[in-house]
């Protein structure tokens, strides 16, 4: 008897234990990457790190600004926002409304093996499909932060549609039924009721677009020309903050490697800034 | 049909927002049938044997090491993932108390790590289990890092399982005597399985695809480890590494096409179990 009492108290704390990982990892994972990137940022010099606009790590002396690559982040996600949010809301609005059922087993399906395909495919095909497009339209070289746009949005699509449409089936019918009531046609009722009211989830299905954009590495290498430049043409290149680590890393040393990993703490509290964000916004719908 | 063209003739912005929400759906089903259709058409005829060698040559660029060390990658992780995540949704649902601040801390930090992107757990992994604890470019530091990526998903799963079992189970078991182990590994786990196991599944779909968090934890090497302190290159890494180098265009197209196949059949696998489950439910 008392060992069976010894046993559940010990499997309890067992669990217990098992149960803190993903805390520890939480903290080891801020832990090393602060520890590792902070120091050299303040070497290098906050201000001269951030907002510096030069990027020659092998220069004498070198510099390390990774200004363009927090731009370049900046635009190809806002270019994803801009190519995947329309589609991936209508999408969502016909899947939820519209869309009858013998269609809906075509289009979930797909949209869940979209999400499913590895973000090295996705890239091989930017590689091979879009940059050629892309050099055949605009007379360019096809590596462009519009190629990395159109192929970010493509990526982001099935987060923002399969949670927006969540949202929109979470709306209670009767509004639906109470903008009918008022004499409004089906699509205005969905457009002007329906949709307005699961605005908060749409909002959250955003925000974890723009994490999934900005946190994306191995596809944007491919297709973004990865120069470390600031410009405002969209038929340019340009390098992301991802792609600055995965890119150099291979053979930095000293402070190279350190302002490799300062990047990381920019892009690391960029994603923490989304996710607080992200669960503000959810905490307010389920009150 | 008659009466819902009269209804558009009187309301053209109906009709307009009506095509706009079609068009949207009709564009992404097109744009993944063309990703996959492109892939598939154009990879297909360069799956020949040679590409399935069992050495790898820069001559053959065989996929056979690659899928090889995936297998090690996608068992080792999962080795180290699914015990602590199924024990952390165990304590999460069987045992916390509501309203406690560890289990808030949990939940909060388990949503972080989720939205953690790839690149960032290569670094991590790149500094913690290669360099701190030296293990070096390895199949074990690409593991542990992995299998930090995957566990908030089998945690969640399982969590969504264990709550889905039905709590006269419980009070059946606690009824005829049984202590809360036994009800929980006897009663609770096993009728909570099938949705565990899609949860796994869909965890094995993360890895194989996975590269940014491996290139700089489990390294480049295209070979198969002899143990597992050795350098190998998953699936995903070996075709990144071709289509970079940009002289195997064809074999990573390929090899594009054994990924989706196998991520597909995994997805597929995935949503078959899921919808037995509520078939389930639902009788």
């Amino acid at each position: 008897m008392k060992n069976k009492k010894l046993l559940e108290k010990g499997m309890e704390i067992l669990f217990l234990i098992c149960a803190c990982v993903s805390i520890v990892s939480v903290a080891l994972i801020c832990f090393f990457i602060f520890v590792n990137g902070v120091p050299a940022i303040a070497q290098i010099g906050f201000f001269k790190f951030i907002f510096g606009t030069e990027w020659s790590p092998s220069n004498e002396p070198p510099s390390f600004g990774i200004l363009p690559m927090i731009v370049g982040s900046l635009y190809i996600t806002a270019g994803a926002i801009i190519v995947g949010v329309p589609i991936g809301l209508l999408a969502a609005i016909f899947m939820s409304k519209f869309c009858p059922k013998w269609l809906y087993r075509i289009i979930k399906p797909s949209v869940n093996l979209l999400a499913g395909i590895p973000s090295i495919v996705y890239g091989f095909f930017g590689v091979v499909v879009l940059v050629p497009m892309v050099k055949k339209i605009f007379h360019v070289n096809g590596n462009t932060i519009l190629t990395a746009s159109v192929l970010l949005g493509v990526m982001i699509l099935p987060t923002i549609i399969n949670l927006s449409e969540a949202a929109i089936n979470a709306v209670p019918e009767s509004y639906y039924e109470g903008a009918i009531a008022l004499g409004a046609t089906h699509e205005r009722a969905v457009a002007s009721v329906m949709f307005p009211a699961a605005k908060s989830g749409i909002l959250a299905a955003i925000i974890l677009g723009i994490g999934r954009a900005i946190g994306e590495t191995m596809a944007v290498i491919m297709v973004a020309g990865n120069q470390p430049r600031i410009t405002t043409n969209i038929l340019k290149g340009i390098r992301t903050l991802t792609s600055n680590i995965v890119l150099e890393m291979g053979y930095a040393a000293e402070l190279h490697r350190g302002a490799l990993i300062g990047t990381g703490v920019v892009l690391f509290v960029f994603i923490l800034l989304l996710n607080i964000s992200f669960s503000v916004i959810s905490n307010k719908r389920s009150k | 049909m008659g009466e819902k063209l009269k209804t558009y003739k009187k309301h053209p912005v109906s009709f307009l927002f009506f095509l706009l929400v079609s068009l949207a759906a009709l564009i992404t089903v097109a744009i993944f049938v063309c990703l996959v259709g492109y892939i598939v058409v154009r990879g297909i005829p360069y799956l020949k044997p040679s590409l399935f060698a069992l050495e790898y040559t820069s001559e053959n660029v065989s996929v056979t090491p690659a899928i090889i060390t995936t297998l090690y990658m996608v068992a080792f992780s999962l080795v180290i993932a699914v015990p602590f995540g199924i024990f952390c949704a165990i304590y999460l649902v069987e045992y916390a108390k509501k309203g406690n601040k560890l289990v808030k801390a949990i939940r909060v930090t388990t949503e972080t790590l989720s939205g953690i992107p790839s690149i960032v757990y290569g670094l991590f992994g790149m500094l913690f289990f290669v360099t701190q604890l030296r293990w070096g470019y390895s199949l074990i530091a690409g593991a542990f890092t992995l299998a930090i990526m995957i566990l908030p998903l089998i945690i969640r799963s399982t969590e969504e399982a264990l709550k889905a079992v039905d709590d006269s189970y419980r009070e059946g078991s606690f009824g005829l005597g049984a202590g809360k182990l036994r009800t929980v590994f006897r009663i609770v786990l096993p009728s909570a399985m099938p949705g565990i196991l899609a949860g796994i599944i869909l965890a094995i779909g993360r890895v194989i695809g996975e590269s940014a968090a491996l290139i700089y934890t489990a390294g480049t090497v295209a070979q198969i480890p002899k143990n597992v302190f050795q350098s190998g290159r998953t699936l995903a890494i070996h075709m990144y590494a071709l289509s970079s180098e940009g002289l195997h265009t064809n074999e990573a197209n390929a090899t594009a096409v054994v990924l989706l196949i196998t991520v597909f059949a995994i997805n597929g696998i995935a949503s078959l179990i899921a919808k037995r489950l509520q078939k389930g439910r639902g009788a």
